[in-house]
């Protein structure tokens, strides 16, 4: 933290003040479930559009990709700006990551398939777009599984970390999916932005494994997000 | 026990036809049939009885002009299903040239100038020319039509159009022995539609029939819905409209329908040949490679819960289509 400009560090240590605040984490979720609420509330007025279906559908599956992106971002934001204290969200961010994932998978299997795993699973043999963000939900469970701090500790801190790496195959993945399911129409520009963020966010993340592997004495604590 | 009686000519290998079999969707609405038919009996009769015949089916909403129409004749023109709401028929488009989302042609199609409006006809037919608006409107009587709209994206609607078959000018213009097929061009008005000078899909949007496809009565030219004009988001001022093949076969504001040999290639086949073929019939049984077409979402009918209905071969319309594809392998000429 010495290279850093004084206002800078000085916001930053505003935002860990406030993010360590005991309200912060509550209202964090708070925020992370407004789409669902909105999506109720609408339900509730019939305004979810002509076809609610596909508007669920899709709308839980962009979150999805949105929470992804977010949650990858706190290690970056914590190592690149200093805000250290997101590192206590990456838990919750992650977590509401496969809440939306999951009800992207419902939305699917319950609207889309009337609840019949035959046809699920029929389907997903002859969609290899819609089998790719299958295998990315799936790959969220064991992360989910493994969130509660008695994992980590069953685990061991650096398999649990070898283990949660799969986030990026699983983002990258969820942006193919997205991106699949756009094909044929020249309308790359939404899932552009996704590969860019994302793409930003790989590179952070590698240039500081390879700056943390480079300088062992140097390694930066990575206890387990509180 | 008593012997089993047949009827004398009965066989017992008289099976129907699949196209002769009431479709269950059909049968268990026989009663709300039996009801519109006693209402469309009642309708018919009291129009005869103040000198008029075939009454409008469908009622007006009252936000453009009438466009006046008659009850199709036209064998299958007329299907029982309900019709979709107005306002989810003009607030729920595919038209590409307004915006990739649903609801971007209702909110940008304002700005799409229908008159003056020209269709120039051209190619292989012996009277080529450029058909003002008005005298198309007045070429051939107004038919109501109420049809099913299959979307290749699993959605479908019921709308009752106003138009006539498109039958009626192509033989007026006389096709000659070379006419093997039909092309349509739509508007590209950058102007007019914001999309047109993006890269979305290549400009201007066409498509095409084969010309016994085109000549087929229920192949119709649609000036109008729910008895009045088109609304720009459906493709005023004229557009086609294919029931037996999926919804992006009805090119939206033609302005030039082309008379040609060899089989035009589509828009959609030119996005993406591996996805989209030249004929697009409406088909359970061949798939399309992102997503399933053996069931379809009803708009505004079927709840949020309620398991897609099954699509019908050639939308329902088999029985009045199907002989055009006799022998034709339609996995391969999807």
């Amino acid at each position: 933290m010495t290279g850093r400009p004084l206002a800078q560090r000085s916001a930053a240590l505003a935002l860990n003040r406030a993010a360590a605040h005991p309200f912060a984490k509550p209202l964090l979720l708070l925020l992370c479930l407004g789409p669902l609420a909105g999506w109720i509330w609408a339900g509730s007025q019939g305004g979810l559009g002509a076809n609610p279906a596909e508007t669920l559908l899709r709308g839980t599956g962009l979150w999805t990709l949105r929470f992804l992106c977010l949650v990858l971002a706190v290690t970056p934001l914590r190592v690149w700006a200093g805000l250290v204290a997101l590192a206590r969200w990456r838990r919750l961010l992650g977590l509401v990551a496969f809440f939306y994932a999951l009800l992207h998978f419902l939305a699917y299997a319950w609207l889309d398939m009337g609840f019949d795993p035959a046809a699920v699973a029929r389907d997903l043999g002859k969609r290899p777009f819609a089998l790719v963000g299958f295998v990315a939900f799936v790959g969220l469970w064991p992360l989910a599984a493994t969130s509660w701090n008695g994992a980590i500790r069953w685990l061991g801190a650096a398999r649990w970390r070898t283990l949660h790496r799969l986030v990026y195959g699983i983002a990258t993945l969820g942006l193919l999916h997205f991106v699949w399911m756009r094909a044929s129409k020249n309308r790359a520009s939404e899932a552009a932005v996704y590969a860019l963020i994302l793409g930003v966010l790989f590179v952070a993340r590698w240039l500081h494994a390879h700056r943390t592997k480079s300088r062992p004495s140097g390694r930066q604590p990575t206890s387990p997000p509180k | 026990m008593p012997p089993i009686r047949r009827a004398p000519q009965d066989t017992g290998f008289n099976h129907p036809v699949p196209s002769e079999i009431t479709s269950p969707a059909l049968y268990a609405r026989r009663r709300e049939w039996l009801q519109r038919a006693g209402a469309g009996g009642a309708a018919l009769a009291l129009p005869w009885l103040a000198g008029t015949a075939r009454a409008q089916a469908t009622a007006r909403p009252g936000r453009l002009s009438a466009l006046p129409a008659q009850r199709s004749a036209v064998a299958g023109a007329m299907v029982m299903d309900r019709p979709t709401a107005y306002d989810d028929v003009t607030g729920y488009n595919n038209f590409y040239e307004f915006g990739p989302d649903k609801a971007a042609p209702a909110r940008h199609a304002s700005r799409l100038k229908t008159r003056p409006w020209t269709v120039v006809v051209e190619g292989e037919v012996r009277k080529p020319g450029t058909y003002d608006l008005d005298a198309l409107l007045k070429l051939a009587p107004m038919e109501e039509r109420i049809y099913r709209l299959r979307c290749v994206e699993g959605w479908s609607m019921v709308i009752p159009w106003v138009g006539w078959s498109l039958a009626h000018l192509i033989r007026r213009v006389e096709p000659t022995g070379n006419a093997k097929y039909v092309e349509f061009s739509t508007l590209a008005d950058p102007q007019q539609m914001p999309q047109v000078s993006g890269r979305l899909l290549e400009w201007p949007y066409t498509d095409g029939l084969r010309l016994d496809e085109a000549m087929h009565p229920l192949t119709l030219l649609a000036f109008g819905l729910y008895g009045e004009i088109l609304p720009n988001q459906n493709g005023a001022p004229l557009r086609l409209v294919v029931p037996w093949k999926y919804g992006f076969k009805g090119p939206k504001s033609i302005v030039r329908i082309r008379f040609v040999e060899r089989q035009p290639v589509s828009t959609w086949m030119r996005s993406s040949p591996g996805e989209y073929g030249f004929y697009a019939n409406v088909n359970p049984n061949v798939d399309h490679p992102r997503w399933s077409q053996a069931s379809e979402r009803r708009i505004g009918e079927d709840g949020l819960f309620t398991r897609k209905r099954a699509t019908l071969m050639f939308n329902g319309y088999e029985a009045q289509v199907g002989s055009l594809y006799a022998g034709m392998d339609l996995q391969r000429h999807f």
